[in-house]
């Protein structure tokens, strides 16, 4: 067999070497973008993060004040519980209505009307993130006035909505995948022994598309964590410890794009920025590694 | 995300996308440019900076376009230290800015480029101090906004300023500041607190001079501070005084004209080097009784020696 697709290899055309050359290029250089942007992330920010930054400081106080004229603090506790509570919050309305959704389009409807909502749904997915926040800060601000009687509508139950509304297509259109990906024969043998259809999803198929499932809603986390302008727009833009979904919140991510564009290169304030940077850095790697692993477990389970 | 291959799909994307970005530029006038005469021009000055000034820069340079044939502005914001920021790095013919250029951003400037940015002061701003119109308050003082606003302040509900505000039951005064980008955000820090105290962390900081107005009236429990040329019918502009036994003045143009009104500021233009060319006559038609006229029209305080 090796011998076999060695001589095949040799006898190639030029133009097939070349293209292969090509698509392996293409493999790595996923590779080398993500070293590279690491690479420079931290390179802007080490200078600091090993001389000078209070590390205590930077993850346990709330005092952000890096503007200030003879006292800078750089807290980022309040920025990360703001990160890390608007994610959740907006993961508690995405993953029922993403799942829910990708349960119906794959197994409930008609073929006619999947197409349509297949179109529709990744139509949601086309929506620049700035217009929901515009969204977030007309709209859904009145709203939320309106309905919990708050006193302003931009809180982190806001920009939840809107990051919930952004993540729905992406964990449907996994999940769907993740549903049609098991075997027909096993729906067959279901049916065949008497299940009803709601017997079928819920005892055949969402135990085999159980890593699917997971990847979709990780997948669907880590656009909300990453995501930028609509918080930004939707969440107040407060350095706050939230002590519910109607408080307002500030998000690494939205710090970074507030403040950069102002900071005089390599400054302190510069660098914390990019040390921002790191940590968001460290917290996508830290959900991909538990997600690997969890799958891992429930692969060796089966 | 998964990427759809049929190529009608695609383009139905993109026509939506084409379609919110239509959207989205109808909405922002930072980005709007004024290229709508194109013909015959052969210079474009580039002009960018402060977000108080926006509106204004928009303005002057949408008639200057109109009245030169030979050169076209081209305005955008993001704040006074991006305005810099693009001038140090020489991308931009004149920057716009709400404060004073910093030593610091001189010498990058002038090491950068060579050349020395020269200052103009182009108008006068007024900060108005808003509140939402059911507020019953009419006046306040710079030393009770440093209680509000500063670390450690002592003042952090409306009883504590003597008035009962029925809209807000809370009665949690909720501070609407800007974004530190802003050069607003450090003139009013500076005139309220001076240059040892901070602002308290907890205000919802927002983008645009124009957004701080647009929530504070739909927001009576807050307060907010923004150029006097924002107001709108939902809000009310306080009278301020600099302590509370000192005379109380609303922002209007007499009151910056006399230097009375404790929180009004000069606008400032910068460009690189000793104007020439099509931007000298830029600034010089700015400076001009036409140019200044403008200033008025849109809320600011024109140049002294020209209003008249």
């Amino acid at each position: 067999m090796n011998i076999l697709r060695k001589k095949s290899a040799t006898n190639l055309p030029f133009s097939e070497t070349a293209i292969e050359l090509f698509i392996r290029l293409c493999g790595i250089s996923s590779i080398i973008f993500v070293f590279g942007i690491f690479f420079f992330v931290f390179r802007e920010g080490a200078g600091f993060l090993f001389n000078g930054l209070d590390l205590g400081q930077f993850l346990t106080s709330v005092e952000w004040q890096p503007t200030s004229l003879n006292n800078k603090r750089y807290g980022a506790f309040a920025l990360i519980v703001g990160t890390f509570s608007v994610t959740l919050l907006a993961m508690c309305i995405a993953v029922p209505f993403g799942l829910g959704a990708a349960i119906f389009v794959s197994e409930f409807c008609s073929p006619k009307l999947r197409e349509t909502f297949k179109i529709v749904i990744e139509l949601l997915a086309a929506i620049p993130s700035v217009v929901w926040g515009f969204i977030g800060l007309t709209l859904m601000n009145q709203m939320i006035i309106r309905v919990f009687n708050a006193p302003i509508g931009l809180t982190m139950l806001n920009g939840s909505i809107m990051l919930a509304l952004m993540s729905v297509p992406i964990i449907v259109s996994i999940a769907e995948d993740a549903l049609k990906a098991v075997p027909d024969s096993y729906r067959e043998a279901a049916e065949a022994l008497g299940a009803t259809r709601w017997q079928v999803v819920h005892r055949v198929l969402l135990p085999a598309a159980k890593n699917g499932l997971l990847a979709a809603v990780l997948l669907g986390a880590a656009r909300s964590i990453g995501e930028t302008m609509a918080v930004l727009m939707a969440t107040g833009h407060s350095v706050n410890i939230p002590s519910g979904p109607l408080s307002w919140i500030r998000t690494l991510t939205a710090t970074i794009a507030a403040e950069l564009g102002e900071v005089a290169r390599g400054d302190e304030h510069y660098q914390v920025l990019f040390i921002i940077g790191i940590l968001l850095f460290t917290i996508t790697f830290v959900v991909n590694l538990i997600a690997d692993l969890v799958i891992k477990g429930i692969r060796q389970e089966s | 995300m998964r990427i759809n291959s049929r190529i009608d799909d695609t383009i139905r994307y993109l026509l939506v996308v084409l379609a919110c970005g239509f959207v989205m530029n109808g909405c922002s006038p930072q980005d709007d440019t004024s290229a709508a005469k194109t013909e015959g021009i052969q210079f474009t000055i580039k002009n960018k900076g402060s977000d108080t000034m926006v509106n204004l820069a928009q303005a002057w340079a949408e008639k200057y376009t109109g009245i030169s044939t030979t050169a076209s502005v081209e305005v955008s914001g993001g704040g006074s230290g991006t305005g810099v920021a693009a001038l140090i790095n020489g991308t931009v013919d004149i920057a716009n800015c709400s404060r004073q250029i910093k030593p610091k951003e001189l010498e990058q400037a002038s090491q950068n480029t060579g050349k020395v940015p020269q200052e103009f002061i182009v108008g006068y701003d007024a900060l108005a101090v808003y509140v939402h119109q059911d507020t019953p308050l009419d006046k306040i003082a710079i030393t009770q906004l440093a209680e509000i606003y500063g670390e450690n302040g002592t003042i952090t509900k409306w009883s504590d300023l003597g008035i009962s505000h029925s809209d807000c039951p809370s009665d949690k005064i909720i501070r609407i500041s800007r974004q530190s980008n802003s050069g607003t955000y450090f003139y009013f820090r500076e005139a309220l607190l001076g240059t040892s105290r901070d602002f308290r962390i907890g205000s919802l900081d927002l983008h645009g001079s124009k957004d701080v107005v647009e929530v504070v009236g739909r927001t009576p429990c807050a307060i907010g501070y923004s150029g006097m040329g924002y107001a709108t019918s939902h809000v009310k502009m306080l009278e301020v005084a600099a302590d509370p036994d000192s005379p109380y003045y609303p922002p209007n143009l007499e009151n910056v004209l006399a230097k009375t009104y404790p929180i009004a500021r000069p606008l400032y233009m910068y460009s690189l080097g000793e104007p020439t060319g099509e931007v000298k006559l830029y600034l010089d038609w700015i400076l001009s009784a036409e140019g200044q006229a403008i200033v008025e029209k849109l809320g600011f305080v024109p140049l002294e020696s020209k209003s008249e």
